[in-house]
C-alpha cells in the first residue's frame, strides 16, 4: 500500500482502495515518491523534534498537578500564619464572617460534607449495586442496551440541573412527609448527590460483575445454582474489589460534589448529626465566599484555599484507596 | 435406602426459585429507581420551563424581572468558551494521549505521569476553579475573561480527554503501523497518516462527551468569579462574559417563585444544548467508527 492509498484507505475505507486501484496508472511512480520523500534531512529534525514536542505537552498535566498542590500549600501556609493550626482542624465551629473574634474550625465543615455523603452512599449503593446485578446477570440483551445508555444520561446531567431538582422538588416532596425540614438541609441535598453518583456506581459494578468468566458462573449454574444463588454467592465476591473501588470513587465524587450542595444544602456549618437542618459543606463555603466579595488578601480570602486543600487531601486520599484495592485484590482468571 | 429424599428436594428447590424471582424483582426495582428519578426530573423541567421558552427568552439579556428575564448573553457566552476550549483541549489531550502511547518508554517519568491523570481525574471541579483563579485569573492577570475561564475548563476535561485518546488509538492495530513502517515510513509519519485519521473519530467522541461536561459545569466558573447579569455580549477573548449554568444558577438562587420557571426554562436550552452535542458524538461513532 502506497501512503497515498493508506490514506484513502482510512479516508474511504475499501471503496478507497478500489478507487486507489482504478487510477493506478494516474498515480506518481514510485522514484517520484521516493525522491519527494528523501528530503532526509528536514524528516530527521522533524523526527527528533516532535517527541520533544509531544512531552511538552503531556507534562501541562503534570504541571496542572504541580499547580493546584502548589497553589493551595501557597496560599495555605499565609492562612496558617493568620490562624493557629490546630484551631483550624480541631475547632468545631466556624463563623468566618464573624466581626469580632472569627471562628475557623474546619470539623463543622467536614460534618456538613460527611452528613451529605453519607446520606449519598445510604441511597446509592444499594440502588447501584441492586442495578448492576439486574443488568449483568438478569438483563436480557436487548433490556440492557435500553438501559445502559438511560442510566448514562444520567450521568452526563449537570450538577446545576440536579440541584434545582433538589431545590424545588426533593425538598417540597420530602418536608410533606418531614414537616420539621428546614429548605435547606442536609437530607434532600445527600439524596440528590446519591442520585448523580448511582449510575457510577452501577456502572463501574457492572462492568467488574461481567468480567467474571462465563465459565465460572455456568459451573455454578451446573452444579444447580440458582441465578440468584450465583449473583451473590460466585460473581459478587469474584468482583467485590471492583465494586468497592466504585462505592470509594462514588464517595470522591459526592465529597466533591459543588453544585447541589450549594443550592439546597444552606450556608450554616454545624457540627452535629441533625439531618434536618441548613449546613454546609466544604466545597458550598469555597462557592459562597467566591461568589461574594470577600476581598483579595483578607483572611476569608486565604480560608478558600486552606477548605480547598483539606478537599483536595480528602478525594486523593479515596482515589488512592480505590487504585489500591483494584490493583491489589484483584482476581485474575 | 434412599439417598435422596425427593420430597424435601423439591420443597427447598421451590423456595429458592421464589427467592430468586423476589430478588430478580428487587433488583429491577433497584434499576427502575434511577430511570423513574431521572422521568421525573424531566417532566418536571419540561413543564415549568417550556411556557418561558420564547423568542424574546433567547434576545433578552440577564434582568432582575423574571418576565424580562432572557439568556442570550449566557448562550453566546456559553459558545464562546467552547471555542477556547474545545482547540485547548483536544490539541494537549490528543498531544499527550500521542506521546504516552506511541512515544513513552517504560519508565519512572512515565509512570508517574499516567498515575497523575488518573489522579488528576478525581480532582473536584471547585478545586480547579481555585487554580484558576490564582494561576489565570490573579498570576497572568486574565481577570474573569474568556480565556482565563477557557483554560481553567481545558485543564478540568483534560483527563478525560486524554484517556478518550489514550483508548482511541491504542484500538488502531499494531499491525497497520508495521505496515506502514515496511513501506518506509517514519514514525512521525506514520502516526499522522495511518493512525490519527483511524483514531479520530474515537476521539472526537470522547472530546464531544468531555467539552459537553465542560459546557454544564458550574464551580469552577463561580469561583474564578464569571459575573451573572452581564448586559452586553463578548468582543474578544479578554471580555467578560456569563455562561448557561451560571445563569442558571443566579435564577435558581433567587427567592421570587418566577424565577423557578426562568430557571427551568434555562436548564432547557442547556439540555438542548448538551443533547446536540451528544448526538453529534453518537453520529460521528456510528458514522465513522470502524471495527479492524
Amino acid at each position: 500500500m502506497s501512503s497515498n492509498s493508506a490514506t484513502l484507505f482510512l479516508r474511504f475505507g475499501k471503496r478507497g482502495i478500489h478507487m486507489a486501484q482504478k487510477q493506478g496508472s494516474d498515480q506518481p511512480s514510485v522514484q517520484e515518491l521516493i525522491a519527494k520523500a528523501s528530503n532526509k534531512k528536514q524528516k530527521k529534525i522533524i523526527e527528533k523534534l516532535i517527541p520533544i514536542i509531544l512531552f511538552l505537552i503531556a507534562s501541562v498535566s503534570v504541571l496542572t498537578t504541580f499547580g493546584i498542590v502548589g497553589t493551595l500549600i501557597t496560599e495555605t501556609v499565609i492562612f496558617f500564619s493568620r490562624i493557629p493550626i490546630l484551631d483550624f482542624i480541631f475547632g468545631t465551629e466556624w463563623f468566618p464572617f464573624a466581626n469580632t473574634e472569627p471562628q475557623y474550625g474546619i470539623l463543622a465543615l467536614i460534618a456538613g460534607t460527611l452528613k451529605v455523603t453519607f446520606i449519598a452512599v445510604i441511597v446509592a449503593v444499594p440502588f447501584g449495586i441492586g442495578s448492576a446485578i439486574f443488568l449483568s446477570e438478569y438483563a436480557s440483551d436487548n433490556v440492557r442496551r435500553i438501559i445502559k445508555p438511560i442510566l448514562e444520561v444520567l450521568a452526563g446531567i449537570p450538577t446545576i440541573v440536579y440541584g434545582f431538582f433538589a431545590l424545588t422538588f426533593v425538598t417540597p416532596l420530602l418536608q410533606q412527609i418531614i414537616p420539621e425540614l428546614k429548605i435547606f438541609n442536609a437530607l434532600s441535598p445527600g439524596i440528590v448527590v446519591g442520585i448523580m453518583i448511582l449510575p457510577m456506581i452501577a456502572s463501574l459494578s457492572e462492568d467488574a460483575m461481567s468480567a467474571v468468566p462465563r465459565s465460572i458462573r455456568e459451573g455454578a449454574l451446573a452444579m444447580g445454582s440458582t441465578k440468584l444463588e450465583v449473583a451473590l454467592k460466585v460473581v459478587l465476591p469474584a468482583a467485590l474489589s471492583g465494586i468497592i473501588a466504585s462505592v470509594v470513587l462514588a464517595v470522591s465524587r459526592a465529597i466533591g460534589e459543588t453544585m447541589i450542595v450549594s443550592l439546597a444544602g444552606g450556608s450554616t456549618p454545624t457540627f452535629d448529626l441533625d439531618v434536618t437542618g441548613s449546613i454546609q459543606t466544604m466545597t458550598a463555603y469555597i462557592v459562597q465566599v467566591s461568589s461574594g466579595d470577600a476581598g483579595y488578601g483578607t483572611t476569608i480570602y486565604y480560608s478558600i484555599y486552606s477548605v480547598g486543600f483539606t478537599l483536595f487531601l480528602f478525594t486523593l486520599l479515596m482515589n488512592i484507596i480505590a487504585h489500591v484495592i483494584s490493583k491489589k485484590y484483584r482476581e485474575e482468571y | 435406602m434412599n439417598y435422596v429424599n425427593h420430597k424435601s428436594v423439591i420443597k427447598r428447590m421451590n423456595k429458592r426459585l421464589i427467592v430468586n424471582r423476589v430478588f430478580k424483582a428487587i433488583f429491577f426495582i433497584a434499576t427502575l429507581f434511577a430511570l423513574v428519578a431521572l422521568a421525573v426530573l424531566f417532566y418536571r423541567i419540561i413543564t415549568q420551563g417550556i411556557g418561558y421558552i420564547t423568542p424574546d427568552f433567547f434576545q433578552n439579556f440577564g434582568s432582575r424581572f423574571p418576565e424580562k428575564a432572557g439568556i442570550k448573553a449566557a448562550l453566546i457566552g456559553s459558545i464562546w468558551l467552547m471555542c477556547v476550549v474545545a482547540p485547548v483541549s483536544i490539541i494537549l489531550g490528543v498531544g499527550t494521549a500521542m506521546y504516552l502511547e506511541e512515544y513513552a518508554k517504560k519508565n519512572k517519568l512515565n509512570d508517574f505521569i499516567r498515575m497523575n491523570i488518573s489522579n488528576l481525574a478525581g480532582v473536584p471541579s471547585v478545586v480547579f476553579g481555585l487554580l484558576g483563579l490564582t494561576i489565570f485569573v490573579r498570576a497572568l492577570s486574565l481577570g474573569n475573561s474568556i480565556l482565563a475561564a477557557g483554560f481553567t475548563m481545558s485543564l478540568l476535561i483534560l483527563p478525560v480527554i486524554i484517556v478518550a485518546a489514550q483508548e482511541a488509538i491504542r484500538a488502531v492495530p499494531q499491525d497497520v503501523r508495521e505496515a506502514s513502517y515496511g513501506m518506509g515510513a517514519t514514525k512521525w509519519q506514520t502516526i499522522t497518516q495511518i493512525v490519527l485519521p483511524s483514531a479520530i473519530p474515537g476521539i472526537l467522541t470522547g472530546a464531544i462527551l468531555a467539552l459537553s461536561r465542560a459546557v454544564g459545569e458550574t464551580a469552577p466558573l463561580v469561583v474564578i468569579g464569571i459575573p451573572v447579569i452581564i448586559q452586553f455580549l463578548p468582543e474578544n477573548l479578554l471580555s467578560q462574559f456569563t455562561a448557561l449554568p451560571m445563569q442558571i444558577y443566579d435564577w435558581a438562587k433567587r427567592p421570587q417563585a418566577e424565577f423557578q420557571f426562568v430557571a427551568s426554562a434555562g436548564i432547557l436550552v442547556l439540555m438542548v444544548f448538551l443533547l446536540i452535542m451528544n448526538s453529534i458524538a453518537i453520529f460521528i461513532r456510528n458514522k465513522f467508527q470502524r471495527k479492524y
